[in-house]
């Protein structure tokens, strides 16, 4: 019986070489330029690897890391959420009145309403056909209308005073803050579901494939519901938990979140065609943009413009390396 | 277990395992099948032939669910059945191995294999290791040894082939249609899927086996059904139906009926040209499509390239019009190398293609027919960005009246005229461009038949006034009346040039059938059917 073996196809060894190479820049180059910036920030500054200002980084990109969760899965699949700003702030306004009922009524009601956000959303695109940036744009307009809506045209900020709901924002674990555990929690079961749940399998498969995947069988219309309910659930936590650290629901938060997100998510490796992505990789991109802001803010010379012309440096950067090795990998 | 032993014996019942029972479809009036009876038994491997538009795609999605019959039923065991879905065909054991591998490229080979039902262990999580050496073993047994944690698309097309192969098996099917399995494969991988087949047929599973290459056919298949025009015209046995006759029925041209002239509107005298050629084409050649094909035209002259569907004709005009990158081989027009792969560059040479699909690649449905016309001849219209309608009437106009195209005014959208009007259009838009070489792809398919005849009286005239014409069509009375050349294509390769009294249908047959003499003209009165092939649908196998 003769066998076929791998190098009978247009695969040869040394090519297979370049492929791992290549493989291993995508899935791990945003854990590997963290660790460069972080190296080269501690040595250029003194203040800058200090537990202060560590722990504050890593506060301060918890609600992001939440709201790029959910939207790196909504990328895997090929879709985008451009919602998610609108949505952040929504759960922060909602958390804030909802905080007079009680701390369980300040997290319950945004994640409800976040969770039919996303389920409209989700069923537009998934049943309606619609193109997901449509969509979600319509989406990111209509939320931040209502949040307008709902505070006398963001005049109003509800305040938080409930002690509990105050401890959750404010409040951690030895030195961490819980938002940094939850956050971390989030990504831990994200992996998990990710990479070890037929639902998870499922999401990559549409994202690779979206013909292929209905030929085999596989509910796609019910996958891209649930990456949207999950996107609407991530941003209005991140967004009552953004609140709950402030210890008020300010209407006009999130402007832009959705593009530092995506940015995140895309340094992080996850392909935005779908089909690919890496959690992991997420964490590193929302640290990375973290970082980039901490170290600018050391300089203190510099002005918060610089950081964004260094972090879309950056994406246009990600964005290049990842089609030249995606080509390579076809050739 | 998931994993079936090769060694399983063959069923013995003989019973059909899927059969389509009187099945007709219609698009829009257009009548794609007729009637179709279709059995399939277990065990067997049943070959599915025809021509373009006989119909064979459009069964194929019915018997797969992706289209539902508009009258007869299908059956499986004998029970009526009906597929609503793909995945009701798969779920009832009917699975479909596509020309295009249909995986999802970026996942590994054990997740496509088990994609949707994976093994679980702990707390519902999938057991990836479980997963992976169920992978191993299923590939093993069909004798393929690859890296299951690899990504699909990091194999050969073969190995994808065999991995979605095991899918659908493991996933129990009883019968698996193949569209072309082997058009993108390496000999060897051929080799490994006939192994494959006769495996699975071994385990009494049916192969539904579609291509346009004899030898396969007449390798791998032991009975054949032959459509044409959305009707049987033949069951039986391929053992007692040389491969001569197996054509004729493919293409209805019955082997000793094929003297007759005159059917359509070309010219009866034929212009042996011995001017020195205007284009000369050396070793055209492209992985899996075409294979040092050659050819030379002299101006004046119509050439035209037989061959079944698949043989290599629309892809030697792909390659000539640069619409098609090329492995290897020159074009030289009038002692001039045209850069290969360059549309553009062809077009600046004189070489202009009317392609297939004439509404995909052709016309711009919603411009009107100036704008179709001048399209591409707006570079030489202009200047500096900007062309004046006037000097775009005039041309519109030349090609309107020489042309006979029959339009309210220039401003008609092109998508309301007819189908002869509209490849009129195509034709006046590379007309419009002076060119030297005109390569037709199929210019009277899916036309009524008085635009056929004016369209075919245009190519005669075209040629008379020193244009160089290469003819492709599925018609044999259209090349052979048409041609005064015909080069012959099978697999991809020149097989031999008719030239001179050479030029009729009987000796094109031999030479696409490709089994040397026409022994067998006795056997031809069965199907004696005159009616010019007309095309119903355009579809593509």
């Amino acid at each position: 019986m003769t066998a076929i073996e791998p190098s009978a196809g247009p695969a040869s060894s040394s090519q297979l070489a370049r492929e791992r190479a290549v493989g291993v820049v995508q899935s791990f180059g945003a854990p590997i330029v963290l660790a460069i910036v972080v190296i080269v920030a501690a040595f250029s500054f003194p203040t800058f690897f200090t537990v202060t200002n560590l722990t504050n980084i890593l506060l301060q990109s918890s609600f992001l890391l939440i709201v790029a969760i959910g939207m790196t899965f909504v990328i895997v699949t090929g879709g985008i959420d451009l919602s998610v700003g609108s949505v952040f702030a929504l759960g922060g306004v909602l958390a804030a009145y909802a905080s007079q009922w009680g701390w369980v009524a300040a997290l319950v009601v945004p994640l409800v309403v976040g969770a039919v956000i996303g389920v409209i959303q989700g069923a537009l695109v998934a049943w309606g056909g619609m193109a997901p940036f449509i969509v979600t744009l319509a989406g990111l307009l209509a939320v931040r209308g209502i949040v307008l809506a709902i505070t006398n045209g963001g005049s109003t900020t509800p305040l938080i005073t409930d002690p509990v709901l105050k401890g959750i924002g404010q409040g951690g674990f030895a030195s961490i803050e819980w938002p940094v555990v939850i956050g971390l929690v989030l990504l831990v079961v994200g992996i998990v579901l990710l990479t070890r749940s037929r639902t998870g399998q499922g999401v990559i498969a549409v994202g690779g494939s979206e013909n292929a995947s209905t030929l085999m069988g596989l509910p796609v219309a019910r996958v891209k519901l649930s990456v949207y309910v999950l996107s609407g659930l991530t941003a209005s936590l991140a967004g009552a938990l953004n609140a709950a650290y402030t210890s008020s629901g300010v209407p006009v938060v999130g402007v832009g979140l959705e593009l530092s997100a995506i940015s995140a998510v895309v340094i992080g490796g996850t392909l935005l065609t779908g089909g690919k992505g890496s959690l992991v990789g997420t964490l590193a991109g929302v640290l990375l943009l973290g970082v980039i802001q901490n170290v600018i803010n050391q300089v203190g010379s510099l002005t918060s413009s610089v950081q964004s012309i260094v972090s879309g440096g950056f994406l246009a950067v990600v964005v290049i390396i990842q089609t030249v090795l995606s080509r390579q990998q076809r050739l | 277990m998931t994993v079936q032993s090769p060694s399983t014996p063959a069923t013995t019942s003989t019973s059909p395992v899927l059969q389509a029972r009187g099945v007709s479809k219609r698009f829009a009036g257009v009548t794609a099948l007729d009637g179709i009876d279709f059995t399939v038994l277990p065990g067997e491997a049943h070959a599915l032939m025809g021509e373009n538009g006989a119909g064979k795609s459009t069964l194929i999605k019915v018997l797969t669910g992706v289209y539902q019959p508009d009258d007869g039923e299908l059956a499986l065991h004998g029970e009526p059945a009906r597929f609503a879905r793909p995945l009701d065909a798969q779920k009832a054991g009917v699975s479909t191995i596509y020309q295009e591998v249909n995986l999802i490229p970026l996942m590994s080979v054990a997740q496509n294999i088990f994609l949707g039902r994976e093994p679980r262990g702990f707390l519902g999580l999938i057991d990836h290791r479980r997963m992976y050496a169920d992978a191993r073993e299923l590939l093993g047994t069909y004798g393929i040894q690859v890296d299951v944690r690899r990504p699909l698309r990091s194999l050969a097309l073969g190995v994808q082939q065999m991995v979605a192969l095991a899918r659908a098996v493991s996933i129990n099917a009883r019968v698996v249609i193949m569209d072309e399995p082997t058009s993108s494969l390496e000999t060897a991988e051929v080799e490994t899927l006939f192994r494959v087949i006769g495996m699975l047929r071994a385990q009494g599973i049916a192969i539904v086996y579609v291509s346009h290459r004899m030898d396969e056919i007449y390798r791998v298949c032991e009975k054949v059904t032959v459509l044409r025009d959305g009707r049987v015209v033949h069951v039986g046995d391929l053992a007692d139906l040389p491969r001569v006759e197996l054509v004729s029925k493919m293409l209805g041209r019955s082997v000793d009926a094929v003297e007759k002239r005159g059917a359509t509107a070309f010219g009866e005298e034929s212009h042996v040209s011995e001017a020195t050629p205007v284009l000369t084409a050396t070793d055209l050649s492209r992985r899996h499509q075409i294979d040092g094909v050659g050819l030379s035209i002299r101006p004046g002259e119509v050439v035209g390239l037989g061959g079944l569907l698949g043989a290599g004709r629309s892809e030697t005009l792909k390659g000539i019009s640069g619409v098609m990158q090329l492995d290897r081989g020159s074009v030289v027009i009038d002692g001039q190398t045209v850069r290969s792969g360059s549309v553009p560059a062809a077009i600046r040479a004189g070489i202009v293609m009317l392609p297939e699909d004439r509404k995909a690649e052709g016309i711009i449905p919603g411009l009107s027919v100036r704008d179709n016309i001048v399209l591409a001849a707006l570079p030489r219209l202009s200047r500096a960005g900007f062309s004046s309608r006037r000097n775009q009437d005039a041309v519109v106009d030349v090609f309107m009246r020489r042309l006979r195209i029959k339009a309210s005014s220039p401003d008609q959208a092109v998508s309301e005229l007819s189908g002869g009007n509209q490849q009129k259009v195509m034709i006046a838009r590379w007309l419009a461009m002076s060119p030297k070489v005109l390569l037709l792809d199929e210019p009277t398919r899916g036309i009524d038949v008085g635009a056929k005849a004016e369209v075919q009286a245009l190519i005669d005239e075209l040629a008379k006034e020193g244009l160089a014409i290469v003819l492709v069509s599925s018609e044999l009375e259209e090349v052979v009346e048409g041609a005064d050349r015909v080069v012959v294509l099978r697999d991809g390769q020149v097989v031999t040039e008719l030239t001179g009294d050479q030029v009729d249908e009987k000796h094109l047959l031999d030479a696409i059938a490709g089994d040397g003499a026409a022994t067998s003209t006795a056997a031809a009165a069965s199907t004696a059917s005159d009616a010019a092939p007309e095309t119903p649908t355009e579809e593509r196998a």
